[in-house]
């Protein structure tokens, strides 16, 4: 049994699998089916102050090897989470990571606060990438300076571990990433779903109530391998990769490309009971590879030296 | 990968790979599958759902929600799985309507909340529109273990549509039905008789109905129980990603105050069972 702990900053998981935020609920709806405390961390969906109604239906769209998504943040605020759902999460075991959302960076901080007060939050990833909402989000993720800004002004209001999770509906997501290290992030996630649309041709309209949303599941996983990659070149922060991932050999794609940990998200709704394949195929890998600890996988990766032709 | 009840820590749902038993088609775009699916079939609750794998691979991706149409016994009378009720209209449900025996399915359940079978001398009627016969095998074959008496009003555009007759006849269900041309019992939609039986009968014989069908029928259902004061409970099938209340897709307006304030829940989770009254029926619209 190879060691599948990483460590994230001041943060120690036990191993690199966590749910991707938005794809999991609040963690408890999966408490009958899963032990919540055999995943990495478990991240709820995303929390602005208030409530939150998010968009009419239909709000998924399934296209070739994906969907897409516009839930535009349905949510029962970060008050109810702490209230309601963070007793049975920390009497699971569960490692809790809160997305943290808002429209206004003063909300950001608000949320945040209310999180370092909570025990048992372990860490915040703060939600600048949704691409269905209207204001906020990710209009701070789409401009490096709005990164910077929402990013430093967090880190102010509390200790936590801080992983911004950036969208990769821009030109340069490292440079991105970069601004997110230099405002005092302890790691990035990436990538939030891909801007997206499909269209019902009979009628002419689109097939979802919000017209575009978000692109998510293996379609898009060799793009966020690409990004990952980009992104290990450029910053010396830990990556959270997330994309696609329906298997150990996905999931070891993204630690290989410079990821240190993965979450996985449109893969839990089709096997809600992926996460003992996932530990089980990585640690079989490690193994077989004389790997004595998941993280000497990180950023591995070999390129060849061009062969004369 | 399909793992199953090993991994459970928890009672239910479980994941489970299903051998296809038969595959019984019933018109053009209708089948049933029979699953062999032992650990669902004995927890499973009328009106409760599966998510179903259409595809061992990445396309289709999500699995498709199907209500668990009969309980399936052996000789012995054992619990050995379940049925559904399938109509092919897109490329996963092509696939169920294609299945053969010996193919095996990846079958989540059981999930959401069940209808629940009213006891005599409360009456009992079933209303089913189309595929909307879905839950109501096995609502019909509690309501017979209970001695509930009950009546089925099933409307169908024609006479071709109308399925199983001998299975709910044979749990003693008195049956109404309907057809859209007319072709087979009374011309026009379900609601027909179910109005003129509503206002022919005592007030004071207490009778709870359940409805499943296309949304304008079971507004219509709503309306009537509410103006004959019965309770009136319906089974909703709206697009879902999970069935696990983790995606939030499949939500339906239900009213949180008099004031017409409304809130969207998960019919996963909160459903797809729901008393008809609690319902948004204005805002339930063809999203759903």
């Amino acid at each position: 049994m190879a060691d599948l702990s990483v460590r994230i900053g001041a943060l120690t998981l036990r191993n690199p699998f966590m749910s991707a935020s938005g794809c999991f609920g609040y963690g408890v709806e999966y408490a009958d089916a899963i032990d919540l405390a055999s995943l990495g961390a478990v991240v709820v969906k995303g929390l602005f102050l208030e409530p939150r109604e998010g968009h009419a239906p239909p709000r998924i769209v399934e296209t070739p090897a994906g969907m897409i998504n516009a839930i535009g943040l349905q949510g029962i605020g970060v008050r109810r989470f702490v209230a309601e759902k963070m007793p049975e999460l920390r009497r699971l075991g569960a490692t809790v990571i809160v997305n943290v959302c808002g429209t206004t960076i003063d909300e950001y901080c608000e949320v945040s606060r209310v999180l370092a007060d909570t025990e048992g939050v372990a860490a915040i990833e703060l939600n600048i990438s949704c691409p269905n909402i209207k204001e906020g989000g990710i209009q701070f993720g789409c401009s490096l300076a709005g990164t910077h800004d929402v990013v430093s002004a967090v880190r102010r209001v509390t200790t936590l571990p801080l992983f911004p999770k950036l969208t990769p509906n821009v030109t340069d997501v490292a440079s991105f990433a970069r601004a997110a290290e230099e405002a005092g992030a302890d790691a990035v996630s990436l990538v939030n779903t891909f801007l997206a649309m499909a269209i019902d041709v009979e009628t002419r309209t689109p097939m979802l109530s919000n017209v575009m949303g978000g692109l998510s599941g293996p379609a898009i996983r060799p793009i966020a391998v690409r990004m990952v990659w980009e992104c290990r070149q450029a910053v010396k922060l830990p990556i959270i990769g997330i994309g696609g991932i329906t298997s150990a050999r996905d999931a070891l794609e993204f630690f290989i490309a410079g990821a240190t940990a993965v979450q996985v998200g449109t893969a839990n709704f089709v096997d809600p009971f992926i996460w003992a394949g996932l530990t089980a195929g990585v640690d079989a890998y490690l193994d077989r590879h004389g790997l004595p600890r998941v993280a000497d996988l990180v950023g591995q990766l070999q390129i060849p030296r061009k062969a004369h032709v | 990968m399909i793992r199953g009840a090993a991994y459970t820590v928890g009672l239910m749902p479980v994941d489970v790979l299903a051998e296809v038993v038969a595959n019984t088609p019933l018109a053009p775009d209708y089948n049933v599958l029979t699953l062999a699916a032992p650990a669902i079939a004995k927890h499973a609750a009328p009106g409760q759902f599966v998510m179903i794998r259409t595809a061992a691979g990445l396309d289709p991706l999500l699995r498709r929600p199907f209500s668990i149409f009969e309980h399936v016994r052996d000789a012995d009378g054992r619990l050995v799985g379940i049925s559904i009720l399938n109509k092919r209209a897109g490329a996963g449900t092509a696939r169920l309507y294609a299945a053969r025996p010996g193919d095996r399915l990846a079958v989540l359940g059981p999930l959401g909340r069940p209808f629940v079978p009213v006891h005599p001398p409360a009456e009992a009627w079933m209303v089913a529109g189309g595929v909307g016969l879905a839950p109501f095998a096995s609502v019909a074959s509690a309501l017979a273990d209970l001695g509930t008496s009950m009546t089925l009003f099933y409307g169908a555009r024609s006479a071709r549509d109308l399925y199983y007759e001998s299975l709910f006849t044979g749990l003693g269900t008195r049956l109404v039905l309907t057809t859209e041309d007319g072709s087979r019992g009374e011309p026009g939609r379900v609601t027909g008789p179910l109005a003129r039986e509503l206002a022919a009968r005592p007030a004071d014989r207490p009778l709870t109905i359940y409805a499943c069908g296309p949304t304008p029928m079971m507004r219509a259902v709503a309306r009537l129980g509410d103006t004959a004061g019965c309770p009136v409970y319906v089974s909703l099938e709206p697009v879902m990603g999970c069935g696990m209340g983790g995606c939030y897709s499949c939500v339906v307006p239900i009213r949180h105050d008099d004031a017409g304030g409304t809130h969207l829940v998960r019919s996963c989770v909160d459903g797809p069972v729901f008393a008809a009254a609690t319902l948004d029926w204005d805002q339930l619209g063809s999203g759903h």
